[in-house]
């Protein structure tokens, strides 16, 4: 009695080449996830699980008596949501005070650094002796070592001995008292500008020439093409710009952490070095996580609503 | 530290360390090795490697246990500590501030020194009680044993005051307060005294000395935090009055956040006295004439306030603990008992600039010294641990960093006055209950 399997030399001979087609294509779908699998393990290492570990860190008492043994802690509920929350008291105060410290700053640092990198990207848009130099030297900022950068700084900034009371022929505090907030934003800018410098130079690369021709032909001035042409054909890039440098800006750690040190004046007091003071100085890491939990939450309603925003903006102008 | 996983990254940088300081705890059956996690106490990593690795040779020599060194330097040894902590990965032997001790005590992470491993290394009785004192909470055994003995003092520079006219240094704070004011020069950059005002840590070291002194007890016996006594509000007051009232410290020593800026201020006379921990060694290095500098004990008030104690420094220093998780043990305490005994406490604290922590150490020759005399009556008689509470660490984090603002507001003219002290030390004691 013949089998299936006595059949299948026959189909083979036969020459259809189904079977194998079929194994290919099943592997060529296979592909993609194949090459996405060690990105997904990756983000599930390096992000997912350290965040919902974050988000479980947030419900507990967790501080140094338990940290050998996480397990231990004690469930806090919400007690930790409710303690930095509590405007009146003075956890919630402080928090309050760094959040709108940090709004502003990343108001002012992504507002500068965009204004100064799309004027230099244009500037730059045109060919000049020396331009190829200039360029270089505008990245110098993003190049430099972070550290070493903003160190050099905060000895610039040092009230006796410092370079910048020196040429302002001033006698000011720069790094303590109100002027330490401004002090960190000029760092912030000095070191992210050339970030957006580069990335609007990269946008206006792709902008046809043929177009501002059309325009000049048409009689356009400069101001005019800039706002007709380069603004609109710059919209997409300046979106993901502005949306990174503000993500960058807002959790900023390492321009106040080297400015300051590890208490930075309240005047310039982030919210990310709050919650590192929570979390790795007093050691109370459940209040740490749910601090962060908060500020991870509230990037990611603002990242939302700014990406729904922009994604309807570009619908409407399809 | 970016997009505000900051919590999440602990985990992450725990698992980084449970993969990178795993070097501890070999197995007893092979020769015996250990890792030695040593805290940067000379002028760079690479001078305590120096110092310290032949005498780890000389104990590998005589013992047949192999001790691989590593130097932490302070800004990463407590957070270090901690992953270890939480890894149970850590090295088999450990130098801590001894400040932290109670803090570290209550993860239950170390080798407790009951009578039995204090016998090991040599007997309870050979250390400074002080010392001693300052190595975990009363009534349970240490944390850790005493190495390098440290005490605050009285610097100043001779020739600023010969030419003052003054012939001694100041035995009480209004002397000092005197004394400053006749030091004070601004027109030609001089001033009184020198403060690292823009340091958390030794904020906090002032706030407890001065505390003291004027009967503050910043914790119950219960360990609930109270720093916003009466006593506390009024020490604190004090110690930044010295910049406001009494207008004898630079107004921009509330940037100073390193002692190298004081030091240096002294051997450059533009300061006349700095209050610091024993730093001859360092004096020298900065090229300082040694011949102008003096040492003297912190002043005590003129009249003592109600129930306020003679404490004319912390009881500073390092300890040497054992991570509990060692797989030897026995190796460990050989260790210890090697490092504190008294040729290596003469020979170390004699290159460091710090005092030993065994008696039998003191007949050395090198600690024989006007100066060195000077520190060690400070640590016998007059200096009392800081707060031995687990929540240690964030009493100093958070009235240090409470100081060193009230310091900018001054620098900055606005006032600083006890309602505002107050104000700010209910806070830290708020944030500390939040953490116990």
């Amino acid at each position: 009695m013949p089998t299936a399997l006595d059949d299948a030399p026959a189909v083979k001979t036969a020459g259809a080449p189904r079977p194998r087609g079929v194994r290919r294509d099943r592997r060529r779908a296979a592909l993609p996830y194949l090459l996405l699998l060690p990105a997904i393990l990756l983000e599930l290492l390096v992000h997912l699980i350290p965040m919902i570990a974050g988000l479980v860190m947030s419900f507990f008492k967790l501080t140094q008596f338990y940290i050998r043994d996480f397990s231990s802690a004690p469930a806090a509920g919400l007690d930790n949501y409710k303690f930095v929350l509590d405007f009146d008291a003075a956890a919630g105060k402080s928090l309050l005070g760094s959040f709108w410290i940090t709004v502003l700053y990343t108001v002012l640092s992504v507002g500068f650094c965009w204004l100064f990198g799309t004027s230099a990207a244009v500037l730059m848009q045109k060919n000049f002796r020396g331009r190829g130099l200039l360029r270089t030297l505008f990245l110098v900022p993003y190049a430099l070592p972070m550290y070493a950068a903003v160190i050099t700084w905060s000895f610039m900034f040092q009230k006796d001995t410092g370079l910048v009371n020196d040429l302002l022929g001033t006698d000011s505090f720069w790094l303590i008292g109100d002027n330490s907030f401004w002090s960190l934003v000029v760092v912030s800018v000095w070191r992210n500008w050339p970030f957006a410098f580069l990335i609007v130079m990269a946008g206006l690369q792709n902008i046809p020439g043929e177009l501002y021709e059309a325009a000049a032909i048409d009689g356009a001035g400069w101001w005019r093409q800039f706002r007709a042409i380069t603004q609109p054909m710059l919209r997409p890039v300046n979106q993901v710009l502005l949306l990174v440098l503000f993500l960058w800006t807002f959790n900023d750690f390492n321009t106040p952490y080297v400015l300051f040190g590890a208490s930075a004046p309240k005047e310039a007091s982030l919210i990310s070095i709050h919650i590192y003071q929570s979390s790795f100085v007093t050691w109370n890491f459940g209040l740490g996580s749910a601090m962060s939990v908060l500020l991870l939450l509230f990037l990611l309603i603002v990242s939302t609503v700014y990406l729904g925003l922009s994604a309807r903006r570009r619908n409407a102008v399809v | 530290m970016r997009i505000g996983k900051i919590a999440p990254a602990l985990v992450l940088a725990l698992a980084a360390a449970a993969t990178t300081a795993c070097g501890g705890g070999t197995s007893s059956s092979a020769p015996k090795e250990l890792v030695y996690w040593a805290s940067n106490q000379g002028t760079s990593l690479d001078n305590d490697k120096a110092v310290l690795q032949p005498e780890l040779d000389k104990f590998e020599k005589a013992s047949g246990i192999k001790v691989k060194l590593e130097v932490v330097p302070w800004t990463d040894l407590l957070n270090r500590i901690l992953a270890a902590t939480t890894s149970g990965k850590g090295p088999d032997v450990l130098n801590i501030g001894n400040t932290w001790s109670a803090s570290l005590q209550a993860t239950g992470a170390f080798l407790p020194f009951d009578d039995a491993a204090l016998e090991k290394v040599g007997g309870k009785s050979r250390f400074l009680g002080p010392s001693l004192a300052a190595t975990g909470a009363s009534g349970q055994p240490p944390v850790g044993v005493p190495l390098y003995g440290q005490a605050y003092g009285l610097y100043y520079n001779k020739k600023l005051f010969s030419e003052a006219g003054i012939t001694k240094p100041p035995a009480t704070w209004e002397e000092l307060v005197e004394d400053g004011k006749k030091l004070t020069k601004p027109d030609k950059g001089q001033w009184g005294l020198s403060l690292q005002a823009g340091q958390i840590t030794e904020n906090s070291h002032h706030a407890a000395i001065l505390g003291a002194q004027h009967g503050a007890q910043f914790f119950t016996p219960e360990g609930k935090p109270q720093l916003a006594s009466d006593p506390s509000v009024a020490a604190v007051q004090q110690f930044v009055d010295l910049m406001q009232k009494d207008k004898i410290v630079n107004p921009a020593n509330a940037e100073y956040a390193d002692t190298a800026k004081s030091l240096k201020d002294l051997s450059d006379g533009k300061a006349a006295m700095f209050m610091n921990q024993a730093s001859a060694g360092s004096f020298k290095n900065i090229g300082m004439d040694m011949a102008n500098l003096g040492v003297a004990p912190i002043p005590l008030p003129a009249t003592a306030p109600p129930n306020g104690r003679k404490v004319t420094s912390f009881v500073a220093g390092i300890n040497m603990a054992v991570f509990k998780n060692t797989k030897n043990p026995d190796a460990a305490l050989d260790f210890v008992k090697f490092m504190v005994s008294a040729p290596e406490q003469a020979l170390l604290n004699k290159t460091y600039g710090s005092l030993p922590t065994v008696q039998d150490a003191y007949s050395d020759t090198a600690f024989q010294t006007e100066d060195v005399r000077v520190f060690q009556n400070v640590l016998a008689n007059s200096a009392e641990p800081m707060p031995q509470v687990p929540q240690e660490s964030q009493f100093e984090t958070l009235i240090g960093t409470a100081m060193k603002a009230m310091f900018a507001d001054v620098a900055a003219g606005e006032p600083v006055d006890g309602a505002k002290i107050r104000d700010q030390l209910n806070q830290a004691d708020q944030q500390i209950a939040a953490g116990s």
